[in-house]
């Protein structure tokens, strides 16, 4: 049987029926979650090294029904998003007792993977959107899940930002549809590449293209399309924190605009307009990744640090692949456009990894000492050994400092970067680089190392529910740096590839 | 040419209604007159001046195919109106608990975030 709908149908089904069993079974929001995200992660790890495969729902087939796709660059997102999904929801089970309402909370958590699985296997551009929409107002939802008068003004904000995204989302997808009459993907690429050989010779496409960029700009939190991050993600309670830092910019964002652009639009080509794209994509990276780096270092809350240096970080992701994409629109060699964008998927998912872990670090902080103001803790060390060791390598691994994971990918980012003749970019790439280090040595230093003091003197070591997630991250990030040659042609250059070659796609759901 | 325009127009109060508006409530209004910019838009791609409903098929009445309206957007349209009722009933649900907080619409007045 074809796997590929049971990664919406889990969490979805888990989702309706944690509530209706809550009513008689008060554990049924853990226990179910648990076990679906459980299943949805080995399912994605399993589903490594399987050919590509299209599900095609109800039986009709591509340009008529809906299609479900599983290609390399769905499994590389499948896997950050499930397994990333279950430590979150193990890591909630001690940390969420301090809340009420958990059957909502595990509701809504299993709704948010399923539309993020949706947007990650989705064939077709309205269910897609669809699908982005229940992603997004689960996660709505999950920020303001304090209902604090903070928590509300920060979901409030996200929620308005976040629908002007996808109303632009929305009106592009009906663009495309009314200048090529298909919503399938792959036959709307196919339209695209043949009756208008390329997006350019029609004005209402660059316009849809547009609208997407900044549509999916805005879920990916590039600046200036930022606003909302740094309020929604300290907010949030710090597994959905981590979620949102960890995944959902991605799959929201990233992922949908790297699919969109590549594959659709079909801008990895050489032409004048894929070059305007290619260009505006890495001038936001740019953006991001200054500002992003600059508003961090002022930060003394923990959390708060975290929300920017994610900013600046998926500006790194995006350099990667808009490099890639620059190369191959002014007819670069498809070798370097490779390098790039592989240097971006590495750097997407070791993010995924080494964000997730901090975001995670900072609820055990949390949790053990009831603040999250780097003033008031310090020598974390001596009362949290465990914990402050997974925040140091996370913080390591984040700025860059080799063999961790962080090094590697940024150096592949740099050099591509260099190689395609852009060395100014390069050059503040490196310098932000630096930034990244300084902040999280800032880190280290005042909250890790140092006398014990503070809101510290009290503390004790997390529970194991909580510092296991921790210890397992804190290997995948080691991992990621030193075992590259295990898992990289697995992971990583399959998903490259399938970025890459936008007919393949095509040929693959359409038959 | 002139309904496209007028949609944009319509999109582009919306956005207006959401930047310089401070009273929530009529944030949460721009947000959905944007909305529905986007519905009416996709409507009128379909559209077509003097259509019929498209019930009858190609091999029957090869004539009437021309003057098909096209029913997909439709579907769209309807899928798209109950996303933004959960989201609308959502953000009046916030809007609800922000007032008991603050005891007051203004946002200016309401934000604390740094954003």
């Amino acid at each position: 049987m074809n796997p590929v709908p049971l990664y919406v149908a889990i969490p979805l089904g888990a989702a309706f029926l944690i509530p209706l069993l809550g009513m008689w079974w008060k554990k049924s929001g853990e226990t179910l979650a648990v076990l679906s995200t459980l299943v949805l992660a080995t399912m994605a790890i399993l589903a490594v090294g399987t050919p590509a495969m299209v599900h095609h729902m109800g039986g009709w087939t591509a340009p008529l029904g809906i299609a479900l796709v599983s290609d390399g660059l769905t499994v590389l997102l499948l896997i950050a998003i499930n397994v990333i999904a279950f430590l979150c929801i193990v890591f909630s089970l001690k940390y969420m007792t301090a809340y009420t309402g958990l059957t909502k909370y595990y509701s809504l958590f299993m709704l948010m993977v399923a539309g993020m699985n949706g947007v990650v296997v989705s064939g077709d551009l309205f269910n897609l959107f669809v699908f982005l929409e229940l992603a997004s107002l689960a996660s709505y939802a999950l920020v303001a899940f304090g209902v604090e008068a903070d928590e509300l003004e920060a979901g409030f904000k996200y929620m308005i930002l976040g629908s002007v995204a996808s109303v632009m989302i929305l009106f592009a997808v009906g663009t495309v549809y009314a200048v090529t009459g298909t919503l399938n993907m792959a036959d709307a690429a196919r339209e695209i590449s043949t009756k208008f050989s390329g997006a350019e010779t029609n004005p209402a496409l660059l316009l849809a293209a547009a609208f997407f960029l900044m549509g999916f700009g805005l879920k990916a939190a590039l600046v200036p399309f930022h606003a909302w991050l740094p309020d929604a993600h300290p907010s949030a309670p710090a597994p959905i924190s981590a979620m949102l830092s960890g995944v959902v910019i991605k799959s929201l964002g990233v992922y949908a605009m790297c699919r969109v652009m590549f594959h659709v639009f079909g801008f990895a080509s050489t032409s004048p307009s894929s070059a305007i794209i290619a260009n505006a994509m890495i001038a936001l990276s740019v953006l991001s990744i200054v500002v992003g780096g600059l508003m961090a270092i002022g930060q003394w809350d923990f959390k708060r640090l975290l929300a920017y240096s994610s900013i600046g970080q998926i500006g790194y992701v995006t350099l990667g692949i808009g490099v890639g994409a620059h190369v191959l629109a002014t007819g670069g060699t498809r070798s370097l456009a490779a390098l790039a964008i592989l240097g971006g998927l590495f750097h997407l998912i070791n993010h995924a990894a080494f964000k997730s872990l901090l975001f995670l670090s900072s609820g055990a902080i949390q949790y053990a000492t009831g603040t999250r103001d780097m003033k008031m803790l310090s020598g974390l060390r001596k009362r949290m050994p465990i914990t402050a060791a997974t925040t140091n390598i996370a913080a390591l691994s984040i700025s860059g400092v080799p063999p961790f994971s962080g090094f590697w990918s940024k150096l592949i980012i740099i050099v591509a970067t260099i190689r395609a003749g852009h060395p100014a970019i390069a050059a503040i790439a490196i310098a932000m680089a630096f930034v990244t280090l300084a902040y999280y040595v800032k880190v280290q230093r005042e909250m890790i190392f140092g006398p014990v003091r503070g809101r510290a003197e009290s503390a004790r070591e997390v529970p194991a529910a909580m510092y296991v997630p921790l210890i397992i991250l804190a290997i995948v990030c080691v991992g990621f740096g030193l075992l590259y040659p295990v898992w990289g042609s697995r992971i990583l250059e399959p998903a490259r590839d399938a970025l890459l070659n936008g007919a393949e796609y095509v040929k693959l759901v359409l038959g | 040419m002139t309904v496209y325009f007028l949609c944009a127009v319509l999109l582009t109060m919306g956005l207006y209604c959401l930047v310089a508006k401070k009273n929530i409530v009529k944030k949460i209004i721009g947000v959905v007159i944007m909305d529905y910019a986007v519905n009416l838009y996709l409507i009128i791609i379909g559209y077509k001046k003097g259509g019929v409903a498209p019930i009858i098929d190609k091999t029957t009445n090869p004539e009437l195919l021309e003057r098909f309206v096209d029913p997909l957007p439709q579907a769209l349209v309807l899928t798209s109106i109950v996303i933004g009722l959960g989201v609308l009933a959502l953000m009046v649900s916030m809007v609800i608990r922000l007032y008991e907080k603050h005891g007051t619409f203004d946002m200016s007045q309401i934000s604390k975030l740094r954003g």
